[in-house]
């Protein structure tokens, strides 16, 4: 199990890593992607929120965005809410893959070791990639000379793609990405990846 | 991005991870819930990269961008580490733009 958590930990430090290039070579600030990464702590969210930023949106449409994909802790919550005490701080470290190892371990102490573990590795790990992403943004100048722009697109893909073996998860996305490419040359920024939840309605029953 | 976008952020999604231990006992969502909100972030995800791997602004992003997203998106398909895929992404639209192509 320690053998997979660092091997997490490592992708997830090149991700934070590109996470805070890709905000300071697109014009943000160096505390943005740094509070971004501390106070909110879920990569999806953060990636989906700067890049509406980016792309022109309203800094609230991209907190609004990001809520909903952070909408998933809520029945993660209730998932793991037997191994997350103390509450106050279980409940901030907790992340996608802290989830799924506590949900893969057989007994209750050892669910309990594994999302401690998973949690607490992951969020020093992503805050020390962002903080030297955040470094390494600012050397670098024209990120698209580099190709950092294809990063995050590919980032999201790679994070998504096991949901995706789900038929009418994969069925609700294509809708839902279709939808927000043909309504982006017509809409402001943010609004078409907002539309794409109409996908929702072909998503069916587990 | 603004601190108080920031702090709005951070606060609902404080507020959605506690929820869960906080009730514990007294109260669980239904399956139908659990999934609905899942399909809903996925959904989310793959409209987000699909509009910023293959748009800029309101138009096409050109051919290096996409070109790079797809051959990320391939390799991810085939399960190569997450490294392997990004580093393969970013090299192919460099290598596009120093070509000329972009």
């Amino acid at each position: 199990m320690l053998a997979d958590i660092l091997l997490v930990c490592v992708a997830d430090c090149v991700v934070g890593a590109s996470f805070g290039a890709i905000a300071v070579s697109g014009g943000q600030p160096g505390w943005v992607p740094v509070a971004m990464s501390l106070l909110v702590f879920a990569g999806g969210a953060q990636f989906a929120a700067l890049g509406i930023v980016l792309a022109g949106g309203s800094p609230i449409a991209a907190a609004l965005a990001g809520l909903v994909l952070n909408a998933r802790y809520l029945p993660f919550g209730f998932a793991v809410a037997d191994v997350v005490r103390p509450t106050a701080v279980g409940a901030h470290v907790m992340i996608d893959e802290s989830v799924a190892f506590a949900l893969a371990q057989r007994d209750r102490e050892q669910a309990r070791a594994a999302y401690w573990t998973c949690s607490l590795a992951l969020f020093v790990i992503w805050n020390v990639g962002v903080v030297a992403g955040v470094f390494a943004g600012r050397l670098i100048g024209d990120p698209n000379a580099f190709g950092l722009d294809a990063a995050s697109p590919v980032v999201l893909i790679a994070l998504v793609l096991p949901a995706l073996r789900d038929r009418g998860t994969l069925r609700a996305a294509a809708v839902g990405a279709a939808v927000a490419l043909a309504t982006t040359p017509v809409l402001p920024p943010g609004v078409p990846v907002a539309l794409a939840l109409v996908g929702l309605l072909v998503a069916g029953r587990a | 991005m603004t601190i108080v976008a920031i702090l709005v952020l951070a606060a609902g999604t404080y507020a959605f991870r506690i929820t869960g231990p906080l009730l514990r006992d007294r109260f669980r969502p239904g399956p139908r819930v659990t999934r609905l909100l899942a399909v809903a972030a996925s959904v989310l995800l793959v409209a987000l990269a699909v509009t910023s791997g293959l748009t800029r602004g309101h138009d096409l992003a050109g051919w290096s961008r996409p070109a790079g997203v797809l051959v990320g998106a391939v390799l991810a398909g085939r399960k190569l580490p997450f490294l392997v895929v990004v580093v393969a992404a970013v090299a192919t639209t460099a290598g596009l733009r120093l070509l000329g192509v972009h």
